[in-house]
């Protein structure tokens, strides 16, 4: 039931925010699909006793590589994708509870948190730089004219 | 004959420093940005051309001999629709399919266009992901509804904010105020369990989450100006909204 929440959970908090982003229509779906593949790997990963940065890594670099996926499918730039399916692992909670912290005058505990965030968002980018290079470096190879078709249809 | 050169090469700079424009205000990344002025430059035969992007404005020049040209970008948002338009019409200008007069014609009309989907539509989209996004933070399933509510009506209060006062910082602080109160209110009324979690999971449309890693990874990318100008931004949306909670937690 847990991991069912959470699926569902995570599907339709990725598309609602791709929604706010005014991602094109035809994609909403495979943004919550990467929503749902970070969550669940990260989620994974933590009840496996993982640290939190690494899981995030992890996630991550997986919604990375689905977005490239994802992209080279249905030609649109990567970011749409990466940029919905990270929603859920983006520290913004940790953000505002740092800066709730910090304004109630709680300086110990809110460095802490303001430091947690910014690890993990370290830690996305880290994950969406890899998948990124590793995509340079596996996919380049192809060449890419198949856009041409597609235009005279 | 000296002015047809000058309109000629006019051209080409305007389509580049136009794209880069729109791309920049529709949240892309730095680097993402200088790439596509770069290569449509190359695709328009202006070789050699260089850029400067920084989250507030653009300088682009397009040749050793010209006059390097400067754009201003006063607001930011995350408009992916025309992300992903604008990186149409670069790669047709790189296939060849498109004159630069047409890539103008196009990117003028991709600027005018309005977002995809009307505010009702964003409305519901940002209560939607909030009583998600209170599930996902550990919250009770009796969270999901005063979720809903309270991030619906923060975000709708934020949009009409901002379209009264352009301060985003005002329209991010009052509408996290109005969360924190309306979330208070609900538990008060038993409709809702954790407060906490109900209030994380209404302010998460209006957090900072991409902006603070579009900035850690424009660093990682190089940019350091951009990267530290886009981390100072979260840093100020985190603190409204964590100062408008707060207010509601001091006066309790």
């Amino acid at each position: 039931m847990y991991w069912i929440i959470h699926l569902i959970a995570s599907f339709i908090a990725s598309a609602a925010f791709a929604i706010l982003f005014n991602a094109p229509k035809r994609t909403l779906l495979q943004c919550g699909v990467s929503g749902v593949i970070g969550w669940m790997i990260y989620l994974l990963l933590l009840s496996m006793g993982m640290e939190a940065v690494f899981s995030t890594v992890a996630a991550t670099f997986l919604v990375g590589v689905a977005g490239q996926f994802f992209a080279r499918w249905y030609k649109e730039p990567v970011i749409i994708f990466s940029v919905a399916g990270i929603i859920p692992l983006v520290p913004g909670g940790l953000a505002y509870d740092a800066m709730r912290r910090f304004v109630e005058n709680e300086y110990n505990l809110a460095v802490q948190l303001a430091a947690q965030a910014f690890l993990l968002s370290g830690s996305i980018a880290i994950g969406l730089v890899l998948s990124e290079v590793l995509g340079q470096l596996l996919i380049r190879r192809k060449p890419l004219r198949i856009q041409v078709n597609r235009q005279q249809q | 004959m000296n002015d047809e050169a000058a309109l000629q090469v006019q051209e080409p700079v305007q389509v580049c420093l136009l794209a880069g424009k729109i791309m920049l205000q529709s949240g892309a990344e730095t680097y993402r940005v200088e790439d596509t002025m770069t290569r449509m430059a190359d695709a328009l035969g202006l070789h050699g051309a260089d850029s400067f992007v920084t989250p507030t404005g653009i300088l682009f020049q397009s040749g050793e001999a010209d006059s390097a040209k400067l754009i201003r970008i006063v607001a930011r948002t995350t408009d992916l629709q025309k992300v992903s338009a604008v990186n149409n019409v670069s790669r047709k200008l790189g296939n060849g399919e498109m004159t630069s007069e047409e890539a103008y014609a196009e990117l003028l009309e991709i600027e005018r266009v309005k977002p995809a989907y009307p505010m009702s539509m964003q409305i519901a989209a940002a209560a939607i992901s909030s009583g998600c996004f209170t599930l996902m933070f550990r919250g009770s399933l009796a969270d999901f509804l005063p979720g809903i509510v309270c991030g619906g009506l923060g975000f709708a209060a934020f949009l009409l904010l901002h379209r009264l006062v352009k301060v985003k910082f005002f329209a991010e602080f009052i509408a996290s105020l109005l969360i924190g109160l309306l979330a208070v209110l609900l538990v008060e009324l038993h409709i809702g369990r954790m407060l906490d979690k109900v209030i994380i999971g209404s302010v998460m449309p209006l957090v900072p989450g991409l902006l603070i890693t579009n900035a850690v990874r424009d660093l990682m990318a190089g940019h350091l100006v951009s990267g530290l100008s886009r981390g100072a931004e979260a840093f100020l949306t985190a603190f409204a909204i964590g100062a408008g909670v707060a207010v509601v937690f001091t006066l309790l």
